[in-house]
């Protein structure tokens, strides 16, 4: 099996399994009791967070421990809005390609009478910091901008982006879930006030990410009990997992570099290889991604019969067609760079890791032109526009 | 548990009448490729039966196998057997649907009754009803 699709999920690394498996026989305490049995769980969790924090610049204090990336996304914009509407501050920036655990929240937010601007991503898929600039009002509270896109990869400029928040004095969250332990990030050269993570992206356990909340800025709880995490996350927290991040994460950083040069050479192979096939067309722009994440668009076909295809074929891949989703809309983020419905329908998400072989990039690119050929072979759309009675978008 | 049935995975892999019929006498087009699905069916119907069919579908997974299905539920079968298909036979032929998948079976009915209208708008011929008849459709 070639696994192609670490965007959606990452197996665990064997090092922060073992974190993990040997946490759950020896620190099973709860990290809020007073006994030596429970206080080590605690010293386990305070380790964990000393840790997460050294790897994004942060000091420990300023993370908070959740269930992954959409509760921390929650939690971020939630808070941001509640300090925002006591100044009377109820308009937030965004983009139309964030992630739904943004985009959705926002759309409670503005039931509940906030506005939303979200600023275009442009047909490369970047966003242009003059833009956000321009964006920001004197009723801004916050601007949320994901650092990498989870579906084309596409890296932003958030350095730019926080510098200008900064500026202007508004809070500045990024939804950094694809780009933590991917690629180098500092909350503090990067200017960001608040940051979401989540550690299944970078081969720690599902069901267990982090909040930075730069120091100063109050979280509001989601979850009201105990005073864990200093009351802003209610929950016994889930040591063993929280500690596997921390393992994780730090073997990602250690091996950034390596890894970065490794896929880039990868990727570049796939992009090469894939744009080989007649009428297809990257997603995004083919420099500022993220190493071996790869979207394209073939025309003609549809993303979901091509996965299936692939997946007999021993290829696990994604697709942000309509069918793959359940609606009849295919991928929010191809529409909102820009690819039209019959164009959207057929794309192929491809995020590789290191287990990936040169030989391996070539198998998919072979699958893939083998897959796509056969399928446009018996395609009405596809015959419409080698005859001429349809105009080739690609 | 796979998303979809063995028999939907066994007609999308190896789809039955896939193609084009040059001298068929009744065309059906349905679908849009904005929703991500359009299915077109080629009938030869001679003295009223089905004698060919093939289809063409741009589409996932349950799309190419409810055309497919729906092809063999109609082949070699009276027009007036044919005009009765309906997406619930396709979709039960196929041991069941996803809920969000049942609107590929409809679509499958539309593009047969939609050839179907199309042989009637060319050759004129009514299509006896059939209600004498018993159906295996």
């Amino acid at each position: 099996m070639i696994y192609a699709d670490n965007a959606a999920t990452t197996p665990m690394s064997p090092a922060a399994r073992e974190t993990m498996v040997s946490l759950l026989d020896t620190c099973w305490g709860n990290a809020s009791s007073l006994y030596l049995h429970g206080q080590r769980a605690r010293e386990s969790l305070e380790n964990a967070r000393a840790e997460v924090a050294s790897l994004i610049g942060a000091q420990a204090r300023e993370i908070v421990f959740t269930s992954g990336g959409s509760e921390a996304d929650n939690q971020a914009i939630r808070s941001a809005a509640a300090l925002g509407k006591r100044q009377g501050k109820t308009h937030i920036v965004s983009s139309a390609f964030e992630h739904h655990a943004v985009l959705h929240t926002l759309k409670a937010l503005e039931k509940e009478g906030f506005t939303v601007t979200l600023v275009d991503v442009h047909h490369d898929g970047l966003v242009r910091p003059d833009e956000v600039a321009a964006a920001i009002r004197d009723d801004t509270c916050l601007v949320t901008i994901m650092y990498a896109n989870n579906e084309i990869g596409t890296i932003q400029p958030i350095r730019e982006i926080g510098a200008i928040c900064r500026e202007k004095g508004v809070l500045f969250h990024t939804d950094a879930v694809q780009a933590v332990g991917h690629i180098p990030v500092d909350v503090v050269e990067d200017n960001i006030d608040l940051l979401s993570a989540s550690a299944h992206k970078f081969h720690g356990p599902k069901g267990v990410g982090f909040l930075y909340a730069r120091r100063g800025v109050a979280l509001t709880s989601l979850i009201a009990g105990g005073a864990q995490e200093k009351g802003k996350r209610a929950g016994t927290e889930n040591v063993p997992a929280i500690a596997a991040m921390a393992t994780a994460l730090r073997e990602a950083v250690d091996k950034m570099e390596a890894r970065r040069a490794y896929l880039t050479r990868l990727g570049d192979r796939l992009m090469d290889g894939l744009g080989q096939i007649p009428h297809s067309a990257l997603n995004g722009d083919r420099e500022h991604r993220l190493p071996g994440s790869v979207n394209f668009c073939f025309e003609g076909i549809e993303g979901e019969s091509l996965l299936l295809l692939l997946d007999d074929r021993g290829i696990c891949a994604s697709s942000g067609s309509a069918c793959t989703s359940g609606s009849l809309d295919p991928s929010h983020v191809l529409l909102a760079i820009g690819r039209v419905h019959d164009v959207a329908h057929g794309s192929l998400r491809l995020t590789i890791d290191e287990d990936v072989t040169e030989a391996d990039v070539d198998a998919i690119i072979r699958e893939t032109a083998d897959v796509v050929a056969y399928l446009r072979g018996f395609s009405p759309i596809w015959r419409d526009l080698m005859a001429g009675k349809k105009q080739f978008i690609l | 548990m796979a998303l979809y049935s063995e028999k939907v995975m066994d007609h999308f892999r190896n789809p039955r009448n896939v193609g084009v019929i040059e001298d068929a006498n009744g065309i059906g087009e349905v679908g849009n490729a904005k929703c991500g699905d359009i299915m077109k069916m080629y009938l030869k119907i001679e003295d009223g039966v089905v004698q060919d069919v093939k289809f063409e579908t741009f589409g996932c997974g349950s799309a190419i196998a409810s055309s497919s299905m729906a092809t063999e539920l109609i082949k070699g079968q009276p027009l007036s057997q044919v005009k009765k298909l309906t997406n619930k036979a396709v979709a039960e032929a196929l041991d069941g649907l996803p809920d969000y998948k049942m609107h590929c079976s409809v679509l499958a009915e539309e593009a047969i009754q939609s050839a179907l209208a199309d042989y009637q708008r060319r050759t004129g011929n009514p299509i006896d009803d059939g209600e004498n008849e018993k159906g295996t459709v």
